[in-house]
């Protein structure tokens, strides 16, 4: 092989005394994809800073292009072409694609006028690179979040990139979007750029990934070649345990019906939706983006009303029309997106737990009872197995799997009969993933009904007695998930065959 | 041609301008006196102070701020340098009080501009901060009094008139040569938002302002020299009025912040940062000067006036904030 683009030495970050990086050895080729997996608080972020200069590590060196450094200065990593795209894209939503290709590079020129035709210029030639069709003057925030990260790549293509760090790239796209990341990624990689991928998840980048390297505690784990790894592999490179993915449905009968839908339409979304869930199950939902699988949930959750058809909750018809009616009849919803949806992240864990319960904790005159309200908050965080020193301290101190915990409490503090999950483990690292399934299963075991959201396949195939599958707003089959493998529940989700009962 | 109508039709300014038209007319049509010369040119005179005040809060709330304390920055910038021409007599040129006006102006700003800068303190609590330290130090350590004799060259420029106006009726408004200090203002404000990289460092702060900095704009440079031209551009508004009037009246201008951000968000500014055109900012300053000038015209009392106003904020900050939730809907649709 030949020379790498770029090595890390014995590099170790250490932050008050707490090493975040320890004597880590890393190297990374031209036209390499290589992907950086670790979990949460592994020092995958420190990895990424130390390479592009924003921290100087305290001891080992940085080769670049065969000259080394012990101090590399975030001009310097950007000279040698080192190139980082943010979770968040860094992007300016309230400015046109034009600005926002153009402004970085004229900013760094030291410019002080505006040329709004070179403007165009630099942003048409950054867009043919890749062969990205996009409206120039539309503005960033009005795109898709798939192009918003191909205006991010472009952007970071403009200089002489020769190493591009893209952080958890593909999680919030689409399986087609990611399909064309993957082509724009080959594309880069026979111009010989290498790319390094920083992503929790083994499914969205085993494919194109020619190596990973797994860090855990801030030490190098492993160093190897996709053949030598499968999901089990990696979960224990990554958590340091053996990794059980034994299946989590509840084993039970189920119960009665707790919740039915007959007949359920929503305007151009779903369309003739019928299921039963009982008691002490749960009920798998998957399906495409688009495939309204959210809209369904939100439907039951009152957000959107039915235009057609109807839900029965223990039996009885009940309408819907507002997350008032839901709570009411013992429907809770934790949503997709915990930050915006779920959580008051400034606020404390406690205050969030007992936020969708504050009428039975208060007394007769409506004046919160402290006493009750610190045994429930005690009760929940113990039940949740939320790893906190102090249930007072703010949300936004937790990591991503106790936050998700800390939504489950505060649903789970209305004691409903029906518990809706959309995407419960999305951004929460391997080890919390099995404790939220284990939290599911116990709730189903005491007669919970429970409908899981999701198009994580493993975990789909984990959590559920059954599976529903959505597609274009349609359920189109019942799937067992003993008697599928991932392969086929995933070829079953994209539109391929599908074996199981027909509806 | 399509493509220029459909932008036309989702500009804020556009139907703006049609709510302008209809009020105007309905006015004509009730009183037969609002196009007339006269009452178009004291339109005009009752923009300026205003205008300019808007100009300035477009350009904090642009940049993902809100200033709260141009009218005691102006109003102590203006008192101060009036205070001390009075009390050494001066007789010369205009040019004198305006050269100081602008340099306190721009020292006052600076003051907002390094806690803004250098605290990450939202911009209200600290200009609501900032405001009342400035109408402290005027009523208090300058024990501010009104003063009724300007400088001759002050009261002088605030006569100057451009020309003179005369209706059928006989009534004539004459056009201040202030007038063209809002379109200079104006001007200037314009060329540097659109085709300088501190203007465009202006937007690119008000939209995130980590990215800001993560592209390299020196983001507390921005900051603190906004706040330094919209001191300035606060305080020359304060003096045009002082010299309007003929008289430094200290608290004559406090309280007008509410009206100027109503005017700016009218214009389709957003409150939230990174957005806004300077013709919104026009327009919407220009519908609540006619409102305030004109109902008096149609025989509305004008203790209806504060209604209609206060009617204009709730509805012109409510048509935004339904567009975007609108538009927030929409998008979670569509990603889904």
């Amino acid at each position: 092989m030949a020379e790498p683009f770029l090595s890390i030495r014995g590099v170790t970050m250490a932050f008050s005394g707490v090493k975040a990086l320890d004597k880590v050895d890393f190297d990374i080729y031209p036209g390499e994809v290589h992907c950086l997996a670790g979990e949460n608080g592994s020092g995958k972020s420190t990895m990424i800073k130390v390479i592009s200069g924003v921290y100087q590590p305290s001891e080992g060196e940085i080769v670049m292009d065969g000259k080394s450094y012990s101090k590399l200065t975030p001009i310097e990593a950007i000279q040698n072409g080192v190139q980082v795209i943010y979770q968040d894209f860094s992007v300016f939503p309230n400015l046109t694609v034009m600005e926002n290709l153009a402004l970085t590079g004229e900013v760094s020129a030291g410019r002080k006028l505006v040329n709004w035709r070179k403007f165009r210029q630099i942003a048409e030639e950054a867009i043919a690179k890749i062969d990205f069709t996009v409206d120039l003057d539309a503005r960033v925030g009005d795109l898709s979040v798939a192009d918003k990260q191909l205006v991010a790549i472009c952007r970071a293509l403009l200089t002489d990139t020769k190493l591009l760090i893209m952080d958890e790239p593909t999680t919030a796209l689409t399986h087609r979007e990611v399909e064309a990341l993957f082509k724009v990624v080959a594309d880069l990689q026979a111009r010989g750029i290498a790319i390094l991928f920083v992503s929790h998840k083994l499914e969205e980048v085993f494919e194109i990934s020619e190596r990973f390297t797994i860090i855990r505690n801030g030490k190098l784990v492993i160093t190897t070649v996709p053949e030598e790894l499968d999901r089990k592999k990696f979960a224990q490179y990554m958590t340091g345990r053996d990794y059980d993915e034994s299946s989590t449905a509840p084993t039970g009968e189920p119960g009665e019906p707790v919740l039915e839908a007959r007949g359920l339409g929503l305007k151009d979304a779903l369309y003739d939706i019928n299921f039963t869930l009982h008691k002490g199950e749960v009920l798998g939902i998957t399906g495409l983006l688009g495939s309204g699988r959210t809209e369904l949930a939100l439907t039951l959750f009152g957000v959107f009303p039915a235009d057609d058809g109807e839900i029965l909750v223990g039996g009885k018809p009940v309408v819907l029309k507002g997350i008032g009616d839901a709570i009411d009849n013992g429907i809770a919803y934790v949503p997709e997106d915990r930050l915006t949806e779920g959580l008051m992240l400034q606020r404390s864990i406690a205050d969030n737990i007992v936020i969708s319960e504050l009428d039975n904790l208060s007394n007769g005159v409506g004046v919160l009872d402290d006493k009750r309200r610190a045994a429930e908050v005690e009760l929940r965080v113990e039940e949740m197995k939320i790893a906190t020193a102090n249930p007072y301290n703010a949300v936004s101190t937790l990591s991503g799997g106790n936050q998700q915990r800390v939504v489950l409490a505060k649903w789970l503090a209305t004691n409903p009969d029906i518990l809706i999950l959309n995407g419960p483990t999305v951004g929460v690292d391997i080890g919390s993933k099995r404790v939220i399934h284990l939290i599911l299963n116990d709730l189903a075991s005491r007669g919970m009904g429970i409908i899981v959201i999701t198009d994580d396949i493993p975990e789909l195939l984990t959590v559920s007695n059954r599976i529903l599958l959505l597609q274009e707003g349609r359920l189109v089959a019942e799937v067992d998930p003993a008697s599928v493998t991932e392969q086929e529940m995933s070829a079953m989700i994209t539109g391929g065959s599908v074996p199981g009962k027909e509806h | 041609m399509q493509g220029l109508l459909g932008k036309l039709l989702r500009a804020n300014e556009f139907y703006l301008f049609l709510i302008i038209v209809v009020v105007s007319l309905i006015i004509q049509a009730r009183s037969g006196q609002f196009f007339t010369p006269n009452n178009l040119v004291d339109l005009a005179n009752a923009m300026v102070v205003p205008g300019l005040f808007a100009i300035g809060a477009y350009l904090v709330i642009v940049s993902g701020g809100i200033d709260v304390s141009f009218p005691a920055l102006a109003s102590l910038a203006v008192y101060a340098v009036t205070r001390y021409l009075v009390d050494s007599g001066y007789q010369g040129s205009v040019i004198l009080p305006f050269v100081l006006v602008i340099a306190l102006g721009a020292l006052l700003g600076a003051f907002n501009g390094v806690f803004t800068s250098r605290l990450a303190v939202p911009t209200l609590i600290i200009t609501l901060g900032t405001a009342n330290v400035f109408s402290g130090i005027m009523q208090g350590a300058l024990s501010s009094v009104q003063i009724s004799q300007l400088p001759p060259s002050m009261e002088a420029f605030g006569r100057a008139s451009l020309f003179k106006a005369t209706s059928a009726t006989g009534l004539t408004s004459a056009m201040p040569v202030s007038f063209l200090l809002l379109v200079a203002v104006l001007a200037i404000v314009f060329f540097v938002m659109r085709y300088t990289m501190f203007g465009r460092g202006i937007f690119a702060l008000g939209g995130d302002e980590s990215s800001a900095v993560r592209a390299g704009f020196k983001v507390r440079r921005i900051k603190f020299w906004l706040y330094v031209i919209v001191g300035v551009i606060a305080a020359l508004g304060g003096l045009v009025r002082t010299t309007s009037m003929g008289q430094m009246h200290p608290t004559n201008l406090l309280g007008m912040e509410m009206m100027v951000i109503a005017a700016v968000v009218l214009g389709g500014t957003a409150i939230t940062g990174g957005t806004g055109s300077l013709t919104g900012v026009m327009l919407g300053t220009l519908l609540i000067v006619i409102v305030q000038n004109s109902m008096i015209l149609v025989g509305v009392p004008t203790f209806w006036q504060r209604f209609a106003l206060g009617l204009l904020i709730i509805v012109g900050t409510g048509v935004s904030a339904v567009q975007l939730t609108r538009r927030r809907k929409r998008q979670r649709l569509v990603a889904e």
